[in-house]
């Protein structure tokens, strides 16, 4: 049973970081942007749900309101900042995002302050499913997994199965044919920036009452995600679900069976699929 | 100096004269010389506080040219040069005994060949890939070193350790030099400083530093003139590692004390900042960015000028990078000697 409740964490902390690496690997696929601003997202994400939580009294409105915010600020972003960056080599984006992370993270100290923060779980899911006498595991996290399992279904059918999907898998591989095929490709551009984004915030909103909310939350998990997206394949989506498991997998066994060298764990992951496969598991020749 | 660039098609051209400089050739130079006279007459002038400082500076210059031989000169765009800085000031600050002075002539090459031996390995991974990858590789083995030092008791976890005793170089019983003397520390920096600055200069003129120019300006053509490219650039990555040790140790035993953050990737981001800022691929120009680095962050942390506010500098320092990104690519030293083309982009496919 033991052994359950730690696969069952395992793979909702993979899922979840399926979310933050799949719109980094979304956003440097398509626009050919390093974003190191990725993982503040994440950090603005779980922040708002504090903030907004405490505002509505509930995370049910916060998630929405927080997304709605977090949206307007990617395409801000995009407009002013990132679509500078377009073509750039990839030491200025890594130095202007780098730059960002301090914004970010100085505004955060301002508005919010430095201490660890907690958000409530929402009453309708705040209980156990009892698994044996003394163990329960929370419903919470499982509906973490869920939520993060149908938004993979959903992303697999946006950019798969549909006429936006084709535009944006178009964009990726030949901007300048896509455009002159009349399509805005600045606009497909700008979506998938801000999606990309969401997708980062969202993790943080719903992780924030199963974690907690605090400092420095962001570059600890963003680097997780570079992880990710090296040993999925970077562009790949279904690379980043793999891999993302993988890690989730790693890190959680490697707290039970190796608690002093937990952190190293995935480290060492990586470089075995270095040795391997230095370009990821699932990228295209 | 002839400085290679590559153009729209792809072909390594050198151009001979820059056509377009704010200042005649050679004024370069002697702007330099006179900085360099400047760093030597702080001491006779200033405070013990701009003693400190400018040490600090010019730790941080041995950091950021270490770093150009990567980027600047070989196309390797590392984010975690930190970890061999770091891992260079633990090495020194756990050989070192406790209420002794440690030896000079023993703890600096150790820390400088653990630097390198721990670049050699993670060089033989992280060179495996290529352009962005390796951006998030690096960075990932670097932060791997964090954790090592954070998580576990080998140096003393999150509370870092001190290194209470500075070392001494003594030659059969006389003491040469001892780092706990302001003055002398200051001019053994000094003095590394400037046998880092020359003897880069002088490997980049050799015919290993011409390869790597050349590896950077085009890897496919120089793996197809029978270049061992991988080697070259594992050579460039231990050499680079090495120097940043050196650094890493100078700043260990300037500040008596190390800890996870001299690991952290904040570390390595700050350094390839100032890289940006003076400009990359000529050597001063690290030199030009930790000095201007350096003098802002103190400006922008400053209470006398910002009073309360002043504790949230870091605001000010992100949106003074953002700035240098978008407005100044080439760097300071791009202004007074400006390329005759602009650097195109690197035709990076992945």
């Amino acid at each position: 049973m033991e052994f359950l409740i730690q696969l069952l964490n395992s793979i909702q902390y993979g899922l979840l970081l399926f979310l933050l690496a799949s719109g980094l690997t979304l956003v440097f696929g398509i626009m050919g942007v390093i974003n190191m601003a990725h993982g503040s997202f994440y950090m603005i994400g779980a922040y708002l749900a504090y903030w907004l939580a405490a505002k509505t009294g509930s995370l049910w409105l916060a998630i929405p309101l927080g997304l709605a915010v977090v949206i307007l600020l990617g395409v801000v972003l995009e407009a002013v900042l990132f679509r500078r960056l377009y073509g750039r080599d990839h030491l200025q984006q890594v130095l202007l995002t780098f730059g960002l992370i301090l914004i970010f993270e100085e505004l955060r100290s301002i508005l919010f302050g430095d201490d660890v923060q907690g958000v409530a779980i929402p009453a309708l899911l705040d209980f156990s499913i009892p698994l044996t006498e003394n163990l329960s595991y929370p419903v919470y996290r499982l509906f973490i997994s869920g939520v993060c399992l149908l938004i993979a279904a959903v992303m697999y059918w946006l950019i798969q199965k549909t006429r936006l999907g084709m535009m944006i898998r178009a964009g990726s591989s030949n901007r300048r044919m896509v455009q002159s095929l009349g399509i805005n490709i600045n606009a497909i551009y700008s979506l998938v920036f801000a999606v990309g984004l969401a997708l980062a915030a969202f993790a943080g909103m719903i992780a924030a009452p199963s974690a907690s909310v605090y400092p420095g939350m962001g570059s600890q998990i963003l680097i997780i995600c570079f992880v990710v997206v090296v040993i999925g394949g970077i562009g790949s989506i279904k690379g980043a679900l793999v891999a993302a498991l993988m890690i989730g997998m790693t890190d959680t066994l490697g707290k039970v069976f190796l608690p002093d060298f937990s952190g190293f764990a995935v480290y060492l992951l990586m470089a075995v699929i270095l040795l391997w496969r230095p370009q990821g598991l699932f990228r295209r020749a | 100096m002839h400085t290679p660039v590559q153009t729209k098609s792809g072909a390594l051209a050198v151009a001979a004269a820059p056509a377009k400089r704010l200042l005649p050739a050679g004024a370069t130079s002697i702007v330099l010389a006179a900085g360099a006279i400047g760093l030597a007459l702080v001491p006779l002038v200033g405070t013990p506080f701009y003693l400190q400082l400018f040490g600090k500076i010019m730790i941080m210059a041995i950091f950021a040219i270490s770093l150009d031989l990567l980027v600047g000169y070989t196309g390797l765009v590392s984010l975690g040069h930190s970890a061999y800085f770091g891992l260079a000031g633990y090495v020194v600050a756990l050989a070192s005994p406790k209420y002794e002075a440690a030896s000079l002539l023993l703890t600096l090459p150790l820390a400088m060949l653990a630097a390198g031996a721990a670049a050699l390995v993670i060089g033989f991974l992280v060179l495996r890939t290529s352009g962005v990858y390796f951006i998030m590789v690096t960075l990932a083995f670097a932060q791997m070193l964090y954790y090592l030092f954070h998580d576990t008791s080998l140096g003393g976890g999150s509370d870092g350790i001190y290194l209470y005793v500075k070392p001494v170089l003594s030659v059969g019983g006389t003491e040469l030099l001892n780092l706990d003397k302001p003055m002398q520390f200051y001019y053994f920096i000094f003095a590394l400083m400037l046998a880092v600055y020359f003897g880069l200069r002088m490997i980049l003129r050799s015919p290993f530093g011409h390869a790597l120019v050349g590896i950077k300006a085009n890897e496919h053509r120089m793996r197809s003139l029978g270049f061992q490219v991988f080697w070259y650039k594992l050579g460039a990555f231990v050499l680079a590692g090495m120097l940043a040790g050196m650094a890493g140790y100078l700043a260990a035993c300037q500040f008596g004390y190390v800890s996870p953050e001299i690991l952290s990737w904040h570390n390595s981001g700050n350094v390839l900042v100032m890289l940006l800022l003076g400009g990359m691929g000529n050597l001063y120009g690290a030199i030009v960015g930790a000095v201007s680095f350096v003098l802002v962050q103190e400006l922008f942390s400053s209470e006398a000028l910002f009073g309360a506010i002043a504790k949230h500098w870091q605001l000010a320092m992100g949106i003074f990078i953002v700035l240098i990104v978008l407005c100044l690519p080439n760097g300071l030293s791009g202004l007074l000697n400006r390329p005759a083309k602009q650097a195109p982009n690197e035709a990076d496919d992945d």
